[in-house]
């Protein structure tokens, strides 16, 4: 498997690109694909950080309290600037969607009328899904190749996904095993190397 | 009296914050009990339609603290609402991003990431499963969201499009 964990420092974003990458990802984000969103723009197409360091991120960012959609940008902006570049981000993600519901409030008698503006929210939402799964997809296959891996992610399905336990719960009982067999492996590469 | 109200949403907001967790769902009805029941500063449909809406719109979904702040003390009750949902829990994140900042490269902190990438996948999964589940629009739904999780695997194409898309599909079938 190849180590991503070194990847590039190669181009630190500033202050005005966090706060336009965040503002689009906030104000084009319907339906919930957020973080799958994020992934793609930061990790993909950007390359500020490395797969495992943003799904790392956002098991913290969920585990911790908070809306995990403001907790990732905050820890991304950290990564790459500093305080100033995690509160941009934060920024990013929340001002401008405050506009758009405020707006949407405002409209929200008016629009309601029409039987069209609830069939485009559905397939806007509908094509959303789409975002959240492909990364899911993605990021999990680069994890069922290794036996460890591959259990505690299908271990992390099943209890949050199909048997809806708590995800907090789910998480403090599977990410010290996982974490504790990856600390195994990492010490073994050091040992080794 | 309109900054005593203020004061009691920030007091009502604040804790809230440290108590949100995943997307935010989780302080819905405290934050009813307190504008609703205790206070009496919205009616029950009012904040029906606040929840439908901060649903609809892009962005977090807990903006609907937002519009409630905005119904009830008007624009600085927006704002002020808003940040006292989101600075608490994000003081929290940005203290541990830069205990995490000072350890780079530790073998803990490797090991944390690449233990947790996989914990990582199965809840994007999981989250994945929820919102399919949740889609309204019945086989239709389920047939844009596969294209669209097909065209993202294969194709560099803008999400934007396929947001657009998805939601001409559904306005020419619908119709």
């Amino acid at each position: 498997m190849p180590d991503q964990t070194a990847t590039s420092a190669s181009a630190r974003p500033g202050l005005t690109t966090l706060f336009h990458v965040f503002a689009k990802l906030g104000i084009t984000s319907f339906g919930g694909g957020l973080s799958g969103w994020m992934m793609r723009e930061c990790v993909q197409q950007r390359r500020w950080l490395s797969e495992d360091e943003f799904l790392a991120g956002l098991a913290m960012s969920q585990a911790l309290p908070g809306v995990n959609v403001v907790n990732l940008p905050i820890w991304i902006g950290y990564r790459m600037a500093g305080s100033p570049g995690a509160v941009v981000s934060a920024l990013g993600v929340i001002v401008p969607p405050m506009g758009i519901v405020m707006a949407m409030a405002a409209t929200y008698g008016f629009l309601q009328r029409f039987e069209a503006t609830h069939l485009a929210l559905q397939g806007a939402a509908a094509a959303a899904i789409g975002l959240s799964l492909s990364m899911g997809l993605r990021s999990g296959y680069r994890h069922i190749r290794k036996l460890w891996p591959a259990c505690m992610l299908a271990a992390t399905f099943t209890g949050v996904g199909l048997l809806h336990f708590p995800m907090i719960e789910v998480l403090i009982a599977i990410a010290p095993i996982s974490i504790a067999l990856a600390y195994r492996d990492v010490r073994a590469a050091r040992a080794n190397g | 009296m309109d900054d005593d109200i203020l004061l009691k949403l920030v007091l009502i907001m604040a804790p809230l914050s440290l108590a949100t967790v995943g997307g935010g769902q989780s302080i819905l009805p405290d934050i009813h009990r307190q504008i609703v029941d205790v206070h009496g500063w919205l009616s029950e449909s009012r904040f029906v339609a606040d929840f439908a809406i901060s649903r609809m719109a892009p962005g977090p979904g807990s903006l609907i603290v937002t519009l409630i702040g905005w119904q009830v003390a008007g624009f600085w009750g927006a704002v002020i609402c808003t940040f006292a949902m989101f600075v608490p829990s994000s003081l929290l994140v940005l203290a541990l991003a830069r205990i995490w900042a000072r350890n780079r490269g530790a073998a803990w902190q490797i090991a944390v990431e690449k233990g947790l990438a996989p914990v990582a996948a199965g809840l994007i999964l999981a989250a994945s499963l929820t919102l399919f589940r949740a889609a309204s629009g019945g086989w239709l739904a389920w047939l844009v969201a596969a294209t669209s999780t097909a065209i993202i695997l294969r194709l560099a194409v803008s999400p934007l499009i396929l947001i657009a898309g998805g939601a001409c599909v559904f306005l020419l079938m619908g119709s």
